[in-house]
């Protein structure tokens, strides 16, 4: 018995890796791949969907500058207009803003903010919906009622004003009781997350619990019930896995909400602090010298965020479509 | 002879898809005739739905019909612009699906529906057509019609929805109606009482129906013709009786003897082996031929025609005067097949 | 009798269901009902039912869509608890066990259910499917043991061991079920509850799922209760036929008896509904009405609105099963009074009616 889990390793680890491989020839192979290959407008936003991402991967070796270094920073170098205009520095191809920060550099570091809170949200709202949309579809009774109702609740208010309320009840708590001034590093992302998550789990939820409730009553369901399996584990090995297709779509459509909320928050000085800024506080920071002449601070920000999220729509939307049996 | 009031030559249904174009309906032809009752029967995927649906230009897209006419009393109505095909079918051909709830609208009131669909395609009044509507449902058998006339679709049973249905298929006397699965999904006390009325119906109007279903039973109890379909081909087709209990295509007779009856005390059944082959690897030859257990090398190459035999046609190379043994062998042949020869051939 | 049959008489049999009852409260929300004034409403899915399966036999239960044939199912295997009566496993009582307390007596009791498209998990290959008993029950622990076992069980049910690899989207209807036969097999069942097996499949797989069903009852001892609304299925498959009427059991009789001397009306308007498919063009009686609605059953006998030959006692009082000699349960009280004509058929024999 003692060698048994060595054994069970040293078999298990090429079976996984043999069903990821197998994962991905069924993918290239299956209905999805063949439906986007077909549709150009989807697969010129996955593109650019593909470059967010790898500039925000890679962005500290992509960017000329470091923005977020102050000491680098030159006043002398502020306010100066994009290379094409006259006036421009060829070392700014996009300009600087008032404190003499590189505008492209600041665009790929604030793409970068703006996805990692994204993602970081969605995946929040993303656990804390499907679990709860489990089990309120699962247990039913009581349980299920308490959760909807909540749920409802919620959803008779804007995101946006969810999102608000939380933020400012969590800088208050954290200011009041811990001294912490949210204003400052990773607590700022910290409570932009949970703001932007906690009101943004309802969709999942719903949809969740309205699959979960369809197969609960599915034949291969009641065979587990038959063989005696733990009702948890039929919960988490048979009824997860089949309901998990349509949110996907949702967390792609929210990743989208996600990133404009986060700016919106940082727009109206509630986001991450302006030393570290997201594409929201650029266009924020911006919005000052827009009516001043030099526009470009906001705008290049401001073009970022709407193709980004534009592209990241267009993913879902084709998603949504391509999961979709009857529209197939 | 006169002309048939329906007949389809070479008939092929194809659905295009991204591995290639599949073949659901493979060259058929049969005709109906005047108040006649053709059965339809075969297996899930054997293309009986579909040749329902291309007789009545209702093939769900991408399908479409890749060759071969469908006449109605001589004309062409394969090719038919969408709006004509349409007076057509609310006319001249009527049709009756498996679900009632398809063929109703649940927003409007059976007797809206009814009245809508007499006033279309006639020109009476609409209180002569609301006394044509409560006529017909005492016809086909729903008590106090008066009041359900003005009823929901929801507040009929399933048995009193498909008789509403079938009024609705009925109402302005068209020469054919194409029946899909018309009971599969009713409880069998309501399927027979449904039956029982469509055949009294058609009777009394003289109207003609291609009853397309997978359940023997109905066949037997209703058709006077039967087409035997298999793997998107006709296998056989004759008289009702002379199909059912003398089955000569070697497919027809192992259906034939796989379905359970009252009174036959065999231990075991007798079962084809294997199965319908998908419609992307049909064999060449003979469609039926990896599980025909008189299998020769004449059924692997070339596709067998239906050949007369009796007053049946049958489309196996058994029965052809140049390669098979000659009629009578090939019938005794095929009837003599038993169980135990099939589980063999399975085991092979 | 035989002696044989004298002693088994005394031995437990492999099922007893007694007095088998199951309500389900199919009210509106407490809200509307209070807002809207409704009562409750109780719904008698299973009323009070009685039969006994010996070992290695099968019995087939018949009935329309609501009469509670598949509830019965549902209770034998603990998916609901029963809201009275017993169920006696080889003489142990194991209705409304807990999960624990049920746990090895599930594995001596599997069930095959209807929709072979419904009953496989879609996102699980083959053989986790068919092993999930095997692991749930810790009967192997072995991985390669496991394999073996899986393999022989697929084979067991005519299937290629290598088709484990497989998910089941790659499987027509048929093979599908014989999936699902090969997991119900697993755990070394000795009783198997089949709930429609074969009502969702072609004419020509019934046969061999049928033909497969019949060799491993031959060869594994099994007992099956076998649910269906075919009669001609049940007939072929069953050794003793109950039939079901809105939650209860009408008329019950070894095959045979039921099929050549129907006792009860309902059973009889039953039969007269198979197909004819050896054209004989036998009379068919006429069937008339529908099953009504189970909330509100009528009073007395719930058959009585659809009989001819109800009376004032039909409607008035609930007849209770009556044993006759030759086997057969009836509860019927034009039975137990004489008053029914014998004859297979209700129907009036009259011209054949055929078309053409």
């Amino acid at each position: 018995m003692a060698e048994t889990p060595i054994q069970r390793i040293s078999t298990e680890a090429p079976k996984v890796a043999g069903r990821f491989g197998d994962g991905l020839r069924r993918f290239f192979d299956g209905d999805i791949w063949y439906s986007f290959t077909r549709s150009p407008v989807t697969m010129v936003a996955g593109v650019v969907t593909l470059i967010y991402f790898v500039l925000a991967l890679f962005g500290s070796w992509i960017a000329p500058h470091n923005p977020f270094d102050m000491a680098s920073l030159n006043l002398l170098d502020s306010l100066l207009p994009p290379i094409w205009q006259e006036g421009g520095d060829a070392r700014y191809p996009l300009g600087t803003d008032d404190q003499g920060r590189d505008m492209l550099s600041a665009i790929i570091y604030g793409s970068r903010v703006s996805l990692f809170i994204g993602f970081a949200s969605v995946i929040l709202a993303m656990v804390l919906g499907v679990g709860l949309g489990l089990i309120s579809g699962f247990v039913g009774g009581t349980t299920d009622a308490i959760i909807m109702r909540i749920a409802e609740v919620q959803l008779s208010f804007p995101a946006i004003l969810i999102a608000l309320l939380i933020n400012g009840i969590m800088r208050g708590v954290l200011k009041e009781n811990v001294g912490m001034d949210v204003k400052q590093g990773d607590l700022a992302y910290t409570v932009l997350i949970l703001s932007i998550g906690v009101s943004g789990w309802v969709q999942y939820a719903r949809t969740v619990r309205g699959s979960t409730m369809v197969e609960r009553g599915k034949e291969y369901v009641q065979a587990a019930y038959v063989i005696g399996i733990h009702p948890i584990t039929i919960m988490w090995r048979h009824i997860l896995p089949n309901v998990t297709g349509p949110v996907l779509v949702i967390a792609t459509i929210h990743l989208a909400v996600a990133i404009i909320t986060e700016a919106t928050l940082s727009f109206l000085g509630v986001g991450v602090p302006p030393t570290e800024p997201s594409l929201g506080t650029l266009i924020s920071i911006g919005n000052d010298y827009l009516l001043s002449g030099e526009w470009w601070i906001t705008i290049f920000p401001g073009i970022t965020l709407a193709v980004l999220v534009l592209a990241v729509n267009l993913l879902g939307d084709w998603l949504r479509d391509a999961l979709n049996p009857k529209l197939r | 002879m006169a002309t048939p009031l329906l007949e389809v030559r070479n008939l092929v249904v194809q659905f295009p898809t991204r591995r290639g174009t599949l073949t659901a309906v493979d060259d058929i032809s049969f005709h109906i005739d005047e108040g006649e009752v053709l059965g339809v029967v075969g297996e899930s995927g054997a293309g009986k739905s579909m040749t329902g649906a291309a007789v009545i230009g209702l093939l769900e897209p991408p399908g479409r019909i890749a060759g071969g006419q469908v006449l109605l009393q001589g004309r062409r109505i394969d090719n038919l612009p969408y709006e004509q095909m349409r007076r057509i079918r609310g006319k001249e051909i009527g049709a009756i699906f498996q679900d009632p709830l398809t063929s109703l609208n649940p927003l409007y009131s059976v007797g809206r529906q009814l009245v809508e669909t007499i006033q279309t395609h006639t020109d009476m009044s609409p209180t002569q057509a609301r006394a044509r509507t409560i006529e017909l449902l005492t016809e086909v058998g729903i008590p106090a019609p008066e009041r359900r006339v003005d009823q929901y679709p929801h507040q009929f049973s399933g048995g009193m929805r498909q008789r509403v249905v079938i009024a609705l298929a009925l109402c302005v006397n068209p020469r054919l109606i194409i029946a899909d699965e018309p009971t599969t999904a009713l409880d069998v006390s309501i399927q027979a009482q449904i039956i029982a009325l469509l055949k009294r119906l058609c009777r009394e109007h003289g109207t003609a129906v291609m009853l397309v279903t997978h359940d023997m039973g109905v066949i037997a109890e209703t058709a006077d013709r039967v087409a035997v379909m298999y793997a998107g081909r006709i296998a056989e087709i004759g008289p009702v009786r002379e199909v059912i209990k003398n089955a000569k295509h070697p497919y027809t007779h192992g259906l034939m003897g796989s379905i359970p009856a009252v009174g036959h005390d065999a231990e075991r059944l007798e079962q084809i082996p294997g199965s319908m082959p998908r419609l992307t690897d049909i064999p060449q030859g003979c469609a039926f031929n990896p599980r025909c257990p008189h299998v020769f090398d004449r059924c692997r190459q070339d596709r067998p025609d239906l050949i007369p035999v009796e007053d049946s046609r049958v489309s196996c190379w058994l029965y052809d005067r140049a390669s098979g043994p000659g009629i009578e062998v090939a019938k005794a042949r095929v009837a003599s097949t038993h169980a135990d020869d099939l589980q063999e051939a399975a085991d092979v | 009798m035989s002696e044989a049959a004298v002693v088994s008489r005394f031995d437990a049999p492999m099922l007893r269901a007694q007095g088998l009852k199951r309500y389900f409260d199919v009210s509106a929300p407490w809200l509307n009902r209070i807002i809207e004034g409704q009562p409750r409403q109780i719904l008698k899915a299973v009323d009070g039912i009685d039969f006994e399966i010996p070992r290695g036999e099968t019995f087939g239960l018949v009935g329309e869509s609501g009469c509670g044939k598949s509830t019965v199912a549902r209770l034998i295997v603990g998916l609901h608890a029963p809201s009275a009566g017993s169920i006696e496993l080889e003489g142990r009582d194991i209705a409304g066990l807990s999960r624990t307390q049920m746990a090895p007596i599930r594995q001596r009791l599997q069930m095959i259910f209807q929709d072979p498209y419904a009953s496989l998990n879609p996102r699980w290959r083959v053989r986790d499917i068919v092993a999930e008993p095997i692991r749930a029950f810790k009967l192997l622990d072995d991985p390669a043991a496991i394999e073996r076992r899986v393999g022989a069980l697929l084979e067991q049910v005519k299937l290629n061991p290598k088709d484990g690899e497989k998910y089941p989207h790659e499987f027509s209807g048929g093979q599908r079920q014989r999936i699902s036969i090969a997991r119900a097999l697993a755990s070394e069942p000795e009783f198997l509850v089949c709930d429609e097996p074969t009502s969702a499949l072609d004419v020509s797989v019934q046969a061999q799922i049928l033909n497969l069903m019949k060799d491993l009852q031959r060869q594994l001892g099994l007992t099956y209760l076998f649910i269906s609304h075919n009669l001609a299925v049940v007939y072929h498959i069953s050794d003793r036929v109950g039939v079901m009427y809105l939650g209860k059991l009408v008329e019950q009789a070894p095959a045979k008896t039921l099929f050549t001397t129907p006792r009860h009306p309902y059973t009889r308007l039953l039969l007269d509904t198979i197909p004819d498919l050896d054209m004989t063009g036998r009379a068919r009686g006429p069937v008339a009405g529908e099953v009504p609605n189970p909330i509100t059953p009528p009073p007395g006998c719930t058959f009585h609105p659809r009989c001819p030959f109800a009376t004032d006692r039909c409607r008035a009082e609930i007849p209770r099963p009556l044993p006759l000699d030759d086997g057969a349960v009836v509860a019927c009280h034009g039975v137990e009074e004489g008053r029914i004509p014998a004859g297979p058929s209700l129907a009036v024999p009259e011209k054949p009616e055929r078309l053409g």
